[in-house]
């Protein structure tokens, strides 16, 4: 293995030879070694849970036997199983489809200069340095029927008993509200980065050519915003798909299982009902999820970037 | 870029500003009742709406309260030993990751990456036991040591940019001056980097400050963080709503006034470095 720096000077190279040069090809190893040596450590559990899965371990006797495919087999042949992807999904799927337009939206009209936009963009930020959590808090807060303040404009257009997140047919919208006020802001600084960065040229060519603003948008703006559009998309899939905070904190999987997501229901099964083994097989299938759709999304990403630089 | 301006003239601009504030009102309104709520009197909670004297008793009684100020204080230690180990390992990797060629960079790069896909519960489940065994359980550094997944790979990504954006140039010049490998890393490199340090070590707090699936199981009842102890004011029998936008708003104002400081690096860091701001 001859790599090493890709700017070698070439007095380093001829002064000491080839033992400097092979201590150079090792160093980024060795400097990787440390980071790498913490993370393994975490990456154990990772494999210690799928032996698991393969026992019969609880969390009430450190005891256990091999139970072969037992628990994969029990899990995917639940119907509630399937129940929690189908929740996990739909929340995934409404919560990043909204962010993605909304914030796409946000950011195409705080793309100018104004002292509103300005105060907006700052405080675009709030919710989302905010922990999921707390911010699940708030919106109880303001969905309160006694204290929330919700009710109030409600009641005006005849909904003053709205139920929220009690509302077996509204919990999941309630809750998915929750995840697009703390996560389009990440939608809108993103797109406002890859908006600054656009280069002016072809606008004004297309200016000259007197392209219509949708057809500049279309034609122009979309494809190159391709690239940052993509990466909110991966980071928005690889959260939602695995939210826990928000909807332990607001409905903990209620009203009956309407909001049972497959984090939710793998930690009830785990902690409250002791099933350590059993909760593995949908979490190993959860994390399969996330990572097939972000190695698709990251493909697109990589093919988007080198046709935008090469679009223009 | 102001192209929307010719053709959608006033009009246009009233309907964006309109728009605009519609979504203003949606991000604030919720915060801003968390504050009314906070400085609202118990016996006010229910007959007022903005109209009360305000008073501190929650956040005195919240205080009060067991554990929360304890819980504040774990947070702050857990959250920026996490940050530190990460920086001490992260930063001579980031600049490996950014700077040599060597075998197999992209898939150590994306495997630290990869750790962000894996579900914190399927992680917990076998940890648990391991720090049952360890004795880890309920400790600093337990938590310290999980949160690892959540700082590290922000660190490493973000400053791997930094450090690719630095000319190999400076780097040889600098050899050839006869500075030793460790000079130049600490008295060049370091110092042209520090913007994106600072910016991912104080993001990397917040996102430690703020996590909660770890510190809920891991931490257990005697390394309560802030965000556990936050939920509980509302489990309580009888809830003080009082009490829980008081809590609520303690918890996250570190991480909101931070991140008014790193404003500008917040588009790289929260995009682990894939789109520069």
């Amino acid at each position: 293995m001859s790599t090493a720096s890709p700017t070698q000077p070439r007095a380093n190279l001829s002064a000491s030879g080839k033992k400097y040069a092979r201590q150079k090809a090792l160093r980024p190893y060795l400097v990787l070694a440390p980071s790498f040596l913490l993370t393994i450590g975490i990456l154990i559990p990772f494999f210690v849970a799928i032996f698991y899965s393969f026992t019969d371990l609880t969390l009430r006797s450190p005891e256990y036997e091999m139970v072969g495919f037992k628990n994969f087999v029990d899990t995917f042949t639940n119907p509630d199983f399937w129940h929690s992807v189908g929740v996990t999904v739909r929340y995934a799927f409404f919560a990043t489809a909204v962010e993605m337009v909304l914030g796409m939206f946000i950011a195409l009209l705080l793309n100018h200069e104004s002292a509103f936009s300005r105060f907006l963009r700052l405080i675009l930020i709030f919710p989302l340095m905010i922990a999921p959590v707390i911010g699940a808090l708030i919106w109880l807060l303001i969905t309160n029927p006694t204290v929330g303040i919700l009710r109030v404009p409600l009641g005006w257009i005849g909904l003053g008993d709205f139920r929220w997140s009690a509302d077996p047919d509204w919990a999941l919208f309630s809750l998915v509200i929750i995840d697009v006020w703390i996560y389009t802001p990440f939608v809108v600084i993103l797109v406002l980065a890859g908006l600054r960065s656009l280069p002016k040229a072809p606008y004004e060519a297309a200016l000259i050519d007197g392209g219509s603003a949708w057809f500049v948008y279309k034609n122009l703006t979309l494809p190159m915003l391709a690239p940052v559009l993509l990466i909110a998309l991966v980071f928005r899939m690889m959260t939602s798909l695995q939210e826990f905070g928000i909807i332990f904190a607001t409905t903990k999987g209620g009203p009956g299982d309407r909001t049972l997501s497959v984090a939710v229901a793998s930690y009830n099964e785990a902690f409250p009902y002791y099933n350590l083994s059993g909760a593995i097989p949908m979490l190993l299938f959860l994390w399969f999820m996330i990572y097939v759709v972000c190695f698709i999304l990251i493909g697109f990403w990589r093919k988007a970037q080198k046709a935008a630089s090469g679009a223009v | 870029m102001d192209s929307n301006k010719g053709i959608f003239g006033l009009f246009g601009s009233i309907l964006r500003n309109f728009v605009l504030f519609l979504y203003a009102l949606f991000v604030l309104f919720p915060l801003i009742w968390m504050v009314i709520l906070s400085l609202k009197p118990d016996e006010h909670m229910v007959t007022t709406t903005f109209i009360f004297s305000p008073t501190l008793e929650n956040f005195r009684a919240v205080f009060g309260q067991e554990g929360f100020l304890r819980s504040l204080w774990n947070n702050l230690v857990v959250s920026s030993l996490a940050v530190g180990l990460s920086l001490v390992v992260g930063v001579p990797a980031a600049y490996a990751l950014g700077r040599y060629q060597f075998k197999g960079r992209e898939e150590i790069a994306f495997t630290f990456l990869s750790f962000r896909f894996v579900p914190e519960i399927l992680i917990i489940i076998p940890l648990y036991l391991i720090y049952q065994k360890l004795g880890l359980i309920e400790s600093v550094s337990g938590l310290v040591w999980v949160y690892q997944l959540i700082s590290l790979p922000l660190l490493i990504w973000i400053l791997r940019g930094f450090f690719e954006d630095i000319s190999p140039d400076i780097e040889g010049a600098a050899q050839l001056d006869g500075y030793s490998w460790w000079q130049v890393f600490f008295k060049i490199l370091l110092p042209m980097v520090k913007p994106g340090i600072v910016a991912a070590t104080l993001l990397g707090f917040i996102l430690c400050w703020n996590s909660f699936t770890f510190a809920l199981q891991l931490g257990g009842a005697s390394m309560q963080t802030s965000t556990v102890s936050t939920t509980r004011f509302l489990a309580s029998d009888t809830v003080h709503y009082g009490w829980v936008a008081a809590a609520a708003l303690l918890s996250s104002l570190p991480g909101v006034i931070l991140a008014l400081l790193i404003q500008k690096h917040l588009v790289r860091g929260l995009s682990f470095g894939a789109v520069k701001g």
